[in-house]
């Protein structure tokens, strides 16, 4: 069941072709979600997606040497300490918790320069939540043999 | 009218899906079912003009959720059905929350009012204040890590949290692999 590999061509050719331009589009949501719809949770899910194919289709074990389990749990932790770092950071520049204005000389500057990092660490987060409860629900049961 | 028609024909597709679920016993076509309908769900948000929300029902509800629940579903034993052996407690359950539904429905400001409550409180600032200040045009955004990023940052706390919870409870047993192979890597030693 762990190195179950597709034995369909089709499936393992589409999700090689498939995998770069997910990503892409991943990292367009997230960094075009000042500007349309979308942002750090959407960008987050959509990344992980990518690599959950890849799991799926090519099996885990080759899915967790993609993203080694500890990397991607020291991720996890990663998003969320960006995220409460930039509050840190606005205070220790004399402002506010998650007050981003003080963050550039200009406070419009200072709003999109705190967006974007805060919505890098959601992304963060998201995206190694995710591909870590598909790994852990798929790796489920198997360790007893 | 347009708006009317397409909501009226995306409730009814919602009302079908509902019934399916409801009439299958494969586990494995409720869940797709279940895509189909967060699916409709998303089309009506974009019908409603909400296309932040109708994303992110499309990414998580009918994409991640579906695979998490394809997952669990092949990790259950086969051939088992679902039996209901009484009927009256949840008929009378249903029956009773939906009427409390329709009562509250009846209540609540019609679609689109602009002197609904929350189209009075703070969104008029907002609206009108975050465009100029802040040169991003997606009010969504700024709504969402700026002027509520402390609720933005317990939503990914609250993610990170369930993540871990998920790690704790089903890679325990890798764990417990682990610490059993050292035991016996000792015994063997001595």
């Amino acid at each position: 069941m762990r190195d179950k590999i597709s034995s369909s061509p089709v499936l393992s050719v589409v999700s090689k072709i498939l995998f770069a331009p997910i990503i892409i589009f991943g990292l367009y949501v997230q960094f075009h979600g000042d500007y349309g719809p979308g942002g750090g949770f959407q960008a987050g899910v959509i990344v992980a997606a990518a690599f959950i194919l890849y799991s799926m289709i090519f099996g885990l074990s080759k899915g967790e040497t993609l993203v080694p389990i500890m990397i991607n749990r020291y991720l996890m932790c990663v998003g969320v300490l960006l995220y409460a770092g930039v509050g840190i950071v606005s205070i220790l520049l004399d402002g506010m918790y998650l007050d981003y204005n003080v963050l550039s000389s200009d406070p419009s500057t200072g709003q999109h320069i705190g967006i974007i990092l805060v919505e890098l660490g959601v992304g963060i987060t998201v995206a190694t939540v995710m591909i870590a409860l598909y790994h852990s629900f798929a790796s489920f049961g198997e360790v007893n043999e | 009218m347009n708006f009317l028609l397409i909501n009226f024909f995306l409730i009814s597709l919602l009302l079908i899906t509902t019934f399916f679920i409801f009439k299958t016993t494969s586990l494995i076509s409720v869940v797709a079912l279940t895509g189909a309908f967060t699916l409709l769900c998303s089309a009506i948000y974009v019908n409603l003009d909400a296309v932040d929300v109708a994303f992110t029902e499309a990414a998580v509800g009918s994409g991640i959720s579906t695979i998490l629940m394809v997952m669990a579903a092949a990790k259950l034993p086969e051939g088992k059905k679902n039996k209901l052996i009484n009927l009256f407690p949840s008929i009378i359950l249903a029956v009773s929350i939906s009427l409390i539904l329709i009562i509250i429905i009846a209540n609540l400001p019609l679609l689109g009012d602009p002197n609904a409550p929350i189209h009075l409180h703070v969104v008029p600032e907002y609206l009108k204040e975050s465009k100029d200040f802040f040169h991003i045009p997606n009010v969504v955004t700024n709504i969402l890590a700026s002027y509520r990023g402390f609720d933005t940052l317990g939503e990914t706390i609250v993610i990170f949290t369930a993540g871990l919870g998920v790690i704790a409870l089903l890679t325990s047993n890798t764990l417990n692999r682990k610490t059993n192979f050292k035991k016996n890597n000792k015994k063997n030693e001595r």
